[in-house]
Order: C-alpha cells, then sequence, then structure tokens
C-alpha cells in the first residue's frame, strides 16, 4: 500500500536520465536534489497561495458550522432536521456541478481568478461536513453545563464562546484538520475558477508541470512530495482525529 | 428530541439566530449554484452569450443532443464500470485489512495510521505518481511484469487499458477509507462472541463469515453506499491520469461534464452542465438511498 509513496519520493531525488533507466533504480542512488531546487524557484508563490487559501477555507468554514453545530445540537430549531437532511444531500453533489454554477456567478461577480471567489468554492466541500461533525460532538455536551452558565446569567452568545467552544476543541481540531486538508488538494474549484490568475495554487502548479511536453517527472515528483507534506504533517500530529473524523462524519447522523 | 423541554419564542430566535449564518450560506452558495446550473443546462450558450447573457432558452435540447451523442453510451458503461470495478476491490480489501488489524498486534494502531497516507494524499499526487508508476517506457510496473515475464502494457495509452489504470489507482485511493469505517465497525462486535466460537471449535474462515461478517453488515452497507456515492465524482485521478482517454475510453460523466464545460476550447456550458446534471441525479438516488438505510438503522 506504501509503495507509490515510496516510489514518488524515489523518483523525486532520480536523475532525468537515470529516470528513463530500465531497470528502474530501487533506491535514489547518486541522486539529485534537481527536483527540489525547481520547487524552490518555481512552486513557493504556488505553496504560499495554497497555504493562504487553505487557512482562509479554515476560518470561513468554522465562522459558519460551528454556531450552527451548537443551534443544531443543542437550541432545537423548528425546522432543524430539514437543515441536517439539506447538508446530508449537498454533501452529495459533485464538485464538477458545483464548479460550472460557480463560474457563471463568479463570473458576472468578476471574481474568477480571485482568492476570495477560490476560498468560497473550497469551503463548499467542508462546510456540510463541519456542521454535521459540530452537531454530533456538541450533542454529547451534557445540558448542565449550559443551564449553569445560563443561571450564572450568561447569554447564550456568552455559553457558546466561553462554555460550547473551548469545551468541543476536539471538534474544532477536526474540521479545522479536514477543511485545510481538502482545500488544499482541491484540484476542480482551481482549475476552473482560478486557471488564469497570477495567484494560483500548487495543485495547478503540478497540473501545469504535468502538462508540459518534456516532463520532468523528478521535478514532478518533487512537487507531489512537497505538497503532501501538510498532509503527512497533521496525519502524525492528529492521527486520533482523523479516524474520528472519518467515522463521525459518514457514520453517525 | 421533542418534548424534553417546550422551547419558548425566545429560544427559537437564539436558535435560528446561530443557524442564519448557515442557511444564508447553503442559499447563497448552494441552491444558487445549483439554479445556475440548471438554467445553464436549458440555454443554448456560446462563449458570446456567457458574457455577455443573452442565451436562447431552448428547453430540454441539451438533453436530447446528449442522449443522441456517441459519447453518452461510452461514459455510461464507463461510469458504472469504474464505480462497481473500485468499489468490489476497495471494499474487499479494506475488509481483509480491517480484520487483519482487528487483532491488535504490536504496532498495529501504528500501520493503521500509515495506511490512512493514501487517503490524505491530494489526489493530484496520487493520480500523477501512478501515471509516473504506470508509464509504459519507464514505469515501475511494466519492469515488474517483464520481470515474471509478461509483455510490457500501454496502461494508459492503450484504448484497452487506461480505464483499467484508472481503476486500479482509484482503488488504491479507496483501500484506507473502507478500512477505517469497517475497523470501527469491528470494534463494536463484542468479544464474548468470538471467545464463545472460539470453545465451540469454529475454524477462522467459519469465524469470519458466520459472525464477522453478518454482524458488521449495517457497517458494510453504509461503508458501500458513501463509497457509490464518492466514487461516481471522481474526476481528479482521470482527468490528470489520462484526460477520459484515448478516444473516451476512460470517459465518465464526470470527465464528460467537464471536458464539455471547461476543457475545450470553445466551452459548450449548456450541454456540460445537462451532463453535470445527470450526475447530480445519479448522485442524488444513491444518497437517497443511504439516507434511508442510516434512518432505518438508526431509527
Amino acid at each position: 500500500m506504501l509503495f507509490p509513496v515510496y516510489w514518488m519520493i524515489n523518483a523525486s531525488f532520480t536523475t532525468d536520465q537515470n529516470l528513463r533507466k530500465n531497470p528502474p533504480n530501487l533506491f535514489p542512488i547518486d541522486g539529485t536534489l534537481a527536483g527540489y531546487r525547481a520547487v524552490l524557484s518555481e512552486q513557493l508563490p504556488y505553496l504560499g497561495t495554497s497555504l493562504g487559501v487553505g487557512l482562509a477555507t479554515v476560518a470561513l468554514t468554522l465562522v459558519i458550522s460551528a454556531p450552527a453545530g451548537y443551534a443544531l445540537a443543542k437550541l432545537r430549531p423548528r425546522g432543524g432536521g430539514a437543515v441536517s437532511f439539506a447538508l446530508l444531500v449537498s454533501q452529495m453533489i459533485p464538485s464538477i456541478i458545483m464548479a460550472m454554477g460557480f463560474y457563471a456567478i463568479l463570473l458576472n461577480v468578476g471574481w474568477i481568478n480571485s482568492i476570495p471567489g477560490l476560498v468560497i468554492a473550497d469551503s463548499t466541500i467542508s462546510v456540510p461536513f463541519g456542521v454535521l461533525i459540530f452537531t454530533a460532538f456538541m450533542s454529547g455536551i451534557p445540558d448542565e453545563l449550559m443551564q449553569a452558565a445560563l443561571t450564572d446569567g450568561a447569554g447564550r452568545m456568552r455559553t457558546f464562546w466561553s462554555i460550547v467552544l473551548p469545551v468541543s476543541r476536539n471538534a474544532v481540531v477536526t474540521v479545522s484538520l479536514f477543511s485545510f486538508l481538502w482545500s488544499w488538494s482541491d484540484f476542480v474549484f482551481a482549475s476552473t475558477l482560478d486557471a488564469g490568475g497570477n495567484q494560483q495554487p500548487i495543485t495547478l502548479g503540478i497540473y501545469h508541470y504535468i502538462g508540459n511536453n518534456d516532463q520532468q517527472w523528478n521535478a514532478i515528483m518533487a512537487t507531489a512530495v512537497t505538497a503532501s507534506i501538510p498532509a503527512t504533517i497533521l496525519l502524525v500530529i492528529a492521527q486520533r482525529y482523523v479516524a474520528a473524523g472519518i467515522t463521525a462524519g459518514s457514520v453517525k447522523d | 428530541m421533542t418534548g424534553r423541554r417546550n422551547p419558548g419564542r425566545a429560544s427559537q430566535w437564539a436558535a435560528w439566530a446561530f443557524l442564519l449564518p448557515l442557511v444564508a450560506y447553503l442559499i447563497a452558495f448552494y441552491v444558487y449554484p445549483l439554479y445556475r446550473n440548471i438554467d445553464l443546462s436549458l440555454r443554448d450558450y456560446t462563449v458570446y452569450t456567457f458574457v455577455h447573457g443573452g442565451a436562447p432558452f431552448i428547453g430540454f435540447g441539451n438533453y436530447t443532443a446528449i442522449f443522441h451523442d456517441p459519447t453518452f453510451a461510452t461514459a455510461l458503461v464507463n461510469t458504472l464500470l469504474f464505480t462497481f470495478v473500485s468499489l468490489a476491490f476497495q471494499f474487499a480489501f479494506g475488509m481483509m485489512l480491517a480484520v487483519f488489524f482487528a487483532q491488535n498486534f504490536r504496532l498495529s494502531s501504528l500501520l493503521r495510521a500509515l495506511f490512512l497516507v493514501p487517503w490524505l494524499l491530494p489526489l493530484i499526487v496520487s493520480a500523477s505518481t501512478w501515471a509516473w508508476m504506470l508509464n509504459s517506457g519507464s514505469g515501475v510496473v511494466n519492469y515488474a511484469l517483464h520481470f515474471v515475464g509478461v509483455a510490457p502494457v500501454n496502461w494508459l495509452t492503450s484504448p484497452h487499458w487506461s480505464l483499467v489504470s484508472v481503476i486500479i489507482a482509484n482503488i488504491w485511493i479507496g483501500i484506507p477509507f473502507n478500512l477505517v469505517l469497517l475497523y470501527s465497525g469491528l470494534q463494536a462486535i463484542p468479544a464474548t462472541l468470538y471467545e464463545a466460537a472460539a470453545l465451540d471449535g469454529v475454524n477462522s474462515w467459519q469465524r469470519f463469515w458466520r459472525i464477522t461478517f453478518p454482524l458488521l453488515r449495517p457497517v458494510s452497507a453504509v461503508t458501500l453506499m458513501l463509497g457509490l456515492v464518492y466514487t461516481l465524482k471522481v474526476f481528479d485521478i482521470i482527468w490528470i491520469m489520462t484526460r477520459g482517454g484515448p478516444v473516451n475510453s476512460s470517459t465518465t460523466f464526470a470527465t464528460w461534464s467537464y471536458r464539455l464545460g471547461f476543457g475545450n476550447l470553445l466551452p459548450e456550458f449548456g450541454l456540460g452542465a445537462a451532463v453535470g446534471n445527470l450526475l447530480v441525479a445519479m448522485a442524488l438516488i444513491a444518497g437517497l438511498i443511504y439516507i434511508r438505510i442510516q434512518r432505518r438503522q438508526y431509527a
């Protein structure tokens, strides 16, 4: 299962003429850093854009989904069931379809090839997921905790901000983790809504390399390795949240 | 949830105040784009009318054109093959690995975390890695085949193999997801059942078929349905590895829709949107079945 990952790392260190060799080198002997030099000289702006878009998507997702999760889990609004149902359905709509609608809208607003347009589009992947995670998590917070805050004279906003949100730290981490990863790796929205501008994310950086006629595979693979670093770091730091996220996002209602 | 406490008018207001950003968000960034997409599919767009407006309304003309397009049959067959073959293998491998990891040996949790890597990598990374491995000239897969005496295969450039290639990559990407869900399902099966079975002298094959598999059926159903919903949407992998080619041999509804809308110099948004809406319909049918299954389980 991990061989392709190894092979990607191996190729990223191999020189161009060795890449065409048959049989291939199983280890990067007399390896090169040319691929990584290409990344440093050509891909840094792409990586920066992806980082910015990722962080903005996390912020937008949290701002929308945490209060909504609180409302659905604890305040029990009439019609809340319909909202939950809409969220489940919205997760089933393919990104390409959203991309086409977004393209038409952003074109009218003049936001094609803009960072805000891409952030909004990317957030549509993570917001429904975020609300479902927050709802599932906040349902588990004992009502007494909130009642106590109300008795002490805290308003709902205060209760949410200084009781519910700190207690839900794990949910915040899970939602942030996934929304960052999804926006970092998004290709569909990037290639449809942001392919013409001068601030493009790293997925397009890789894509431009692939489209090149004389494909420099070590540069492609070095960029691929670099683009995988956030996923790897997040996996190491937060592996229990990852598993919890997949399970909570899909099995629980 | 109902009847626990009768929420007063004031708390209803508070509840909706917290929900309002989400509702506004859903309307602006889900409902409206989808509406625009349906509108696109019912009009005859050219680049000019797209930018300046005034595209004529042609009803279901785009849909009729799609159904009569020779690509339609190919894309339909490819979408179904891609989805069901991927699902079957992802599920089978995921199940094998879940049962394996459920034994809780030393290092099992570390290994399990490593198995998640393919799932967390950006799809463009996995897809280009597979494209490199399946490269016909210097790819490692052909080298391995040569090693066991099989002639090299033009994985990505032959119309016979392109669909197989993207399915292989997609199976690899989907295994971790199946592994995690099935593993969490396995954890919920009481160990006493296995102890009792061990006392009755049941072998490991019977243990799987008589205990694990039946008890895992609800989780399996959810895993497969979610897999179905996700696999129908797959676009990145196919587009990056083969662009749906050669000559449509790996085109699915997802890549066809993208190519019509964005892949040409002269975009045909109306047709692209029409194909896209067919895909939405398929995903929604699968999704509604999923919701029904879940309701029944947790009711």
